[in-house]
């Protein structure tokens, strides 16, 4: 922020203290997530800085928490089932996602800001409610327990940010090129592949990952919908933090950070090519 | 120019009707998707806090008898007690008669144990000794069962549709002759809400007032320096729930980093009790949900053009007033939508206060979670569960009328 040269002495003090504020939230931001890292090398069972730990011991770090994840048949299962379920429900939130957000852009679409806010609500209403209407309903259908009422049940819960973010990339979309294209013979599939879909690419990834993210970081609706077969990740971080807490959840606490920001950046280049795409200039 | 003709306005109506459907038709798999995946579980959940056949079930010819049962300040009369040792009888031996006391203790305190010692009781007689002494040994084996009160317990326990459970939500409780009254034994559940709502409210002023200098401060910057910094916003955003609830174990537990930090550089001898209380719950939610309010405010910010604030600076205006009425008035638009949305995702968390919260800590969401799963009173969790839905689809429609749905900040 540049300091504007008619600013007296009050005006600079507000603006240091602006910009300290400013800093201390962002401390308080990043710091809690930070400090899982060094403390899931710790050598000992401890949630906690040891000593040696804060003198660099080099022996009170080790690599033993993440030994033990990767030598436990439960947490390999987990990592398995999240990655399975989350690719899936994945595929199915963004293939329907796509499509409705494709209807939901257009300006005939009847009903639509009444069905825009329905097929948004799965992120509104609370998990634990659509969890517990879920395990009724599944176990009805012979459903809870397994795979595919897992799958489904993250499908729906991330559809709404596949339309939210297809729909942001649709808005100035220019529907005369999709006419051109059928006028000049192109059958509608191949409009739909050859001129929209590399329009609105960017936000089909980038509603596909935060479906992803959602599945792989969702725990209530599994807690009740899902038998041990189905345990994943954040389901046995749950049990460990409850029952009895070692630094194995912090060495996958860990890993997770590093999945999460390999998400982060692969959004953020995808925002900014959608924008220079669509020849705007990148704002902030 | 000529107005249309007829035919000519069909045809623009009947064009017109066809886009529709082609935008309709577009929609239509994901809304089927949703309807049968989503909305018909949540439907089953409302119809599951009103419809409770289990009693109706174990005991139909009680509850028939109990309909000709006039004066609630007598006992019911003698064949319907008879009826009712018999189907008791029969239940014991079908060994369901643990399902009957559940239901009952459920209508009325403390029958657990009273029904099962009763069945037994009963259950040892043989079939001539329960038309002769049956009603005797159910008056003998408990002294509640001389009480009028829970035969009318029972015979509303047996409706099969109900807003039994609505009541005891609300705490309250159906007497048979004053009405609808406030439950005198244990209010828990009004008070929950309470709780729930303030906390909910705590955090959103604590995401208000931590937000809104930050998002200020980046407005300001220069974009690239701003997209930079944004990141730090993001990532929390993009980490795990569970990462972010497992580090605020770390930070808070009582031999954790803050107070081996805080006993370390001597500032105290004792360690505070931090985890497993409404405070930890209040900073870890606190934590988790601020990227929801920065995001909108940082993007009404920067679309506020800075020429206002320097015009109103040049033209003398006092830095303090000039924010108040010129600046912050702009950003109410960012301020309502995060805050609307931090208050309603809070409302109905469940994850960190089960995993830091203690009992001090716990909210709405919990409770239903803890009838789902320990207490198995599931109709119970769905009508809670509905009052809670309820409220949050009322804020959802004060944020689709204000915000809109779709504009929700992700990034």
């Amino acid at each position: 922020m540049k300091i504007p040269a008619y600013y007296g002495f009050w005006h600079h003090l507000g603006h240091w203290l602006l910009k300290a504020s400013s800093w201390l939230v962002l401390l308080f931001l990043i710091l809690p997530i930070l400090v899982i890292v060094p403390l899931s090398f710790n050598a000992e069972p401890f949630f906690s800085f040891t000593e040696g730990m804060l003198t660099l011991d080099p022996e009170a770090y080790s690599l033993r928490w993440y030994r033990e994840i990767f030598n436990d048949p439960k947490w390999i299962l987990a990592i398995k089932n999240s990655f399975f379920i989350g690719i899936l429900s994945t595929i199915l939130a963004t293939i329907l996602g796509t499509c409705a957000a494709i209807g939901l852009a257009r300006d005939e679409m009847p009903f639509r800001r009444f069905i825009t806010a329905l097929l948004l609500s799965p992120m509104i209403v609370p998990l634990i409610i659509t969890a517990a209407g879920m395990f009724f309903f599944y176990s009805n259908l012979g459903l809870a327990g397994g795979y595919l009422g897992v799958i489904l049940a993250h499908a729906a819960l991330g559809t709404p940010f596949v339309i939210i973010t297809v729909t942001a990339t649709l808005t100035g979309f220019d529907y005369s090129l999709a006419r051109a294209a059928l006028n000049l013979g192109a059958t509608p599939i191949r409009v739909f592949f050859d001129v929209i879909m590399p329009l609105i690419r960017p936000g089909v990834i980038s509603g596909a990952l935060f479906a992803f993210i959602t599945s792989f970081d969702e725990v209530v609706v599994i807690l009740f919908m899902a038998g041990p077969q189905q345990r994943t990740i954040p389901r046995q971080m749950f049990s460990g933090l409850r029952e009895q807490i070692n630094p194995s959840i912090l060495a996958i606490a860990t890993l997770l950070i590093l999945v999460s920001i390999a998400l982060l950046v692969t959004i953020e280049l995808l925002r900014r090519r959608a924008e220079r795409m669509r020849g705007i200039e990148i704002p902030n | 120019m000529s107005s249309l003709t007829t035919s000519e306005a069909g045809q623009a109506a009947s064009a017109r009707r066809k886009k529709r459907l082609a935008a309709f038709l577009f929609v239509v798999p994901l809304l089927l998707f949703i309807i049968v995946t989503f909305v018909a579980p949540i439907g089953t959940m409302l119809w599951r806090s009103v419809y409770h056949p289990t009693v109706a079930e174990l005991i139909p010819q009680t509850l028939a008898e109990l309909e000709r049962w006039e004066d609630h300040k007598q006992l019911p009369d003698e064949k319907t007690l008879q009826v009712f040792v018999s189907e008791l009888h029969t239940l014991n031996e079908q060994r369901l008669s643990g399902k009957l006391s559940e239901e009952f203790n459920r209508a009325y305190t403390g029958m657990s144990s009273v029904v099962k010692s009763t069945a037994r009781r009963i259950g040892r007689l043989d079939a001539q000794a329960l038309q002769a002494q049956g009603v005797q040994t159910l008056l003998d084996a408990h002294r509640n069962w001389s009480k009028p009160e829970l035969w009318y317990a029972i015979e509303r326990s047996g409706k099969v549709y109900t807003y039994d459970y609505y009541l005891t939500a609300l705490d309250l409780e159906l007497h048979p002759d004053d009405g609808i009254q406030v439950r005198q034994d244990t209010q828990i559940y009004l008070q929950l809400y309470t709780k729930t709502l303030n906390m909910a409210l705590v955090i959103t002023l604590l995401c208000a007032l931590l937000g809104y200098p930050l998002a200020y401060y980046l407005a300001g910057l220069p974009s690239n320096r701003a997209n930079l910094l944004l990141v730090l916003v993001l990532l929390p955003f993009w980490t795990s729930l569970l990462v972010r609830t497992t580090s605020w174990i770390a930070l808070l537990q009582t031999n954790g980093v803050i107070n081996s930090f805080l006993m370390g550089i001597g500032l105290i001898s004792q360690p505070f009790e931090m985890l497993y209380t409404s405070f930890a719950t209040v900073v870890a939610m606190t934590h988790i949900l601020l990227p929801f309010m920065i995001l909108p405010l940082y993007s009404v910010m920067r679309g506020i053009d800075p020429s206002y604030m320097r015009a109103a600076l040049s033209l003398g205006e006092k830095p303090i007033p000039a924010f108040a009425r010129i600046y912050f008035p702009m950003t109410l638009p960012g301020l309502s939508a995060g805050a609307l949305l931090v208050f309603i995702i809070s409302v109905g968390y469940y994850i960190t206060p089960a995993l830091v919260g203690g009992t001090d800590g716990q909210m709405i969401s919990n409770i239903i979670a803890f009838h789902m799963q320990r207490s198995n009173n599931w109709e119970l969790a769905a009508a809670l569960g509905s009052l809670l839905l309820g409220l949050i689809m009322l804020l959802y429609w004060v944020y689709d009328r204000f915000v809109g749905a779709s504009n929700i900040k992700l990034g």
